[in-house]
């Protein structure tokens, strides 16, 4: 460690250090003025409810009934009673919650579930094969708990990606070797991106329930047809990357069809593929999240927007967005890793 | 004779002897099979055919072709093997319901696309192109505005919907909130980018003609920024139609597409759902076909718009 710090003249660390604060400070600072804007916005949003309830309270609010200050506008109720201000910020059902009690609400709905947790080892004494007590358990299979669901979620958007990506690759190897294929399919890949699709995702989920098909299948079709057609477009043109001069190259190595698929096509397809993935695995758990939404599901991240809207907690529907906005930024992390990694090792990073 | 014959079978391709065979093993087994894969092999020959061909009518009949033919293949078998209507209706039960159900559809039509999906892209979209434009003179706020837009946009931004429901209520308002939500960030994303990308040379031209910043904007940054922000505003044409659509799953007046799929599923009038289904793909494809047409227009000069 002190080599370290000897050899590495201390300019170029601070200067390191430096670029790395130049490139994350923009994003804080776009960050912070999102959330601002957020907080801000608390207070007048939550404004007329607080002022309902203080009024019911007893307090001396400046129009005294309710049909009154239904009639005034907000800017007006707010400078008549800033004493009720403070009040808005901490309402119990707020039309739009601060940002620490969504955080608050996550973390009670997941580490906050765990029940007398102990590290019991796997001796006479474990209760289950992790090693855990099961109260540590709660925190990923109790009803309550944000992992739960979004695994609920996850799963069947994972198998539909699987299977979406797979096929889509297939069908663009087909397109680009059989002509006949390319003019038939290729439109129609296309123009069924313009269709809004994904609004029907509840009814193919129940159509498929009243045929039999139950369980992880049906939600995980809907993510793989999301995840299907951006695959299969930047397959093609991933697929019909090289130009010319590199296909002649191939034929005066006599490579073979095959060898040109897999030495030169498949590679220069690889950086479309990925960009692709990234496109499909965010579209896929859309799919899922919306394919829960009106088909009575119980479990899954749509499930809780939806109970969270029926009952008005805005708080859970809320903890639930943003559940599902961390899976797929992981999700979508994942997939630029692997690019990365992959990318870098063929040297074909940019 | 025999041997013109002999000679006219062996020159055959296998292929096609192979998809005989598959046809009379169909009809052996069942000859609904066996109709079906008939017409699946007769229409890819003639594509196959055609697409050997270099004029245009071919290659635009090949698509065609291809889509009449699923058609077909949908309607024999729903009718051939009797698939109950709660489960798949035939195209000619959705052409009967679409035909029937004309004013319902085109209220809906009205109230979803226009009212909500039109009017929340557009101010969608100025909103996002005027952001892009605020910030385009600070490289701070740009260079912290591109990734978390980037990371915005991947988001389940449709998930708001029952929020934005509760704000705005039930009416076509909140749905167009919705649509403003979700097309916000991929516009700005793409105009963001767009406006930085001119060239040196080109600003110096604009700087040696002492050009002000807003004459640079107008004549030259914002032309050079089209085609990034037609790739967004294209993008955003099927998001704002899903984001209409489902919002409306969380709450509508009687009147909608979003409501009519709900409700036509309830009382399970499929054929209904699917015509809805067709209406706003035809919209879809309407919307994203009038934005590419845009494009063409005010962007030609660009590479990817010669042919």
């Amino acid at each position: 460690m002190s080599d370290l710090t000897q050899t590495a003249p201390r300019s170029g660390l601070s200067l390191g250090l430096l670029n790395v604060a130049r490139g994350a400070l923009p994003v804080v600072v776009v960050v912070g003025l999102l959330l601002g804007i957020w907080l801000a916005a608390v207070g007048p949003m939550n404004f007329r409810l607080a002022l309902d309830q203080a009024s019911r309270g007893g307090a001396d609010v400046v129009p005294a009934t309710p049909q009154e200050q239904g009639q005034t506008g907000l800017i007006r109720l707010m400078l008549d009673n800033p004493s009720v201000l403070p009040a808005a910020y901490v309402f119990e059902r707020p039309r739009l919650p601060r940002p620490q009690d969504v955080l608050i609400e996550m973390r009670d709905n997941t580490v906050g579930l765990a029940r007398g947790c102990e590290w019991t080892g796997w001796g006479a004494e474990a209760e289950n094969w992790t090693g855990f007590s099961d109260g540590c358990l709660r925190v990923v299979n109790n009803r309550r708990s944000l992992i739960f669901h979004a695994w609920k979620t996850l799963a069947p958007t994972l198998v539909g990606f699987a299977i979406g990506t797979g096929l889509g690759i297939l069908l663009a190897v087909g397109i680009v070797h059989n002509r006949t294929m390319d003019l038939s399919v290729m439109p129609w890949a296309i123009a069924s991106q313009t269709i809004p699709i994904l609004a029907i995702a509840p009814m193919v989920i129940v159509v498929l329930n009243a045929v039999g098909v139950q369980g992880l299948l049906p939600k995980s079709l809907i993510s793989s047809y999301l995840s299907f057609f951006p695959v299969v477009v930047g397959m093609v043109k991933g697929l019909r990357s090289p130009g010319a001069m590199e296909l002649d190259l191939m034929r005066t190595y006599s490579g073979s069809g095959a060898q040109v698929f897999w030495k030169l096509r498949l590679p220069a397809s690889l950086p479309y593929l990925f960009t692709s993935l990234k496109i499909g695995i965010a579209a896929a758990l859309v799919g899922t999240i919306v394919a829960e939404l009106p088909t009575g599901a119980r479990f899954g991240l749509g499930a809780r927007l939806l109970t969270g809207s029926y009952y008005g907690q805005t708080v859970q529907i809320w903890a639930a967005l943003f559940t599902a906005a961390i899976s797929a930024a992981l999700l979508v992390w994942i997939i630029g890793a692997i690019e990365r990694r992959v990318l870098t090792g063929m040297g074909l990073a940019r | 004779m025999s041997v013109v014959a002999n000679r006219g079978f062996a020159g055959l391709n296998p292929k096609i002897w192979m998809a005989a065979a598959a046809c009379v093993a169909g009809f052996a087994y069942d000859w609904r099979v066996g109709l079906l894969l008939t017409i699946w092999f007769v229409a890819w020959g003639v594509n196959v055919v055609l697409s050997g061909q270099r004029s245009r009518a071919a290659r635009l009949a090949v698509p065609v072709i291809f889509g009449v033919t699923l058609l077909v293949l949908w309607q024999i078998s729903v009718r051939a093997f009797g698939v109950n209507q709660v489960i798949l209706p035939a195209p000619s039960d959705i052409w009967t319901a679409i035909v029937q159900n004309v004013p319902i559809l085109w209220a809906d039509f009205m109230q979803t696309v226009v009212k909500g999906a039109l009017s929340g892209y557009v101010i969608g979209a100025a909103l996002a192109i005027g952001t892009a434009i605020a910030v385009d003179r600070s490289q701070f706020l740009q260079r912290g505005l591109l990734p978390v837009g980037n990371f915005i946009a991947a988001l389940p931004i449709v998930g708001t919907a029952p929020i934005l429901v509760m704000w705005f209520g039930f009416g076509w308002q909140s749905k167009a909130a919705v649509v403003v939500v979700m097309v916000f960030f991929p516009i700005l994303v793409n105009a963001v980018a767009g406006l930085k990308a001119t060239e040196a040379m080109q600003r110096d031209l604009m700087h040696t003609y002492a050009a002000s910043y807003w004459q640079g904007l107008f004549k030259l940054r914002l032309p050079a920024a089209l085609p990034f922000i037609f790739n967004g505003l294209k993008v955003c044409t099927t998001l704002a139609l899903i984001g209409a659509i489902v919002a409306e799953f969380f709450g509508s007046p009687i009147v909608g597409m979003g409501f009519r799929i709900k409700t036509s599923f309830g009382t399970l009038e499929l054929a209904m759902v699917w015509a809805e289904i067709a209406v706003s793909a035809v919209a879809g494809s309407g919307l994203y076909g009038l934005v590419a047409l845009a494009e063409r227009r005010m962007t030609f000069w660009h590479p990817s718009q010669q042919r």
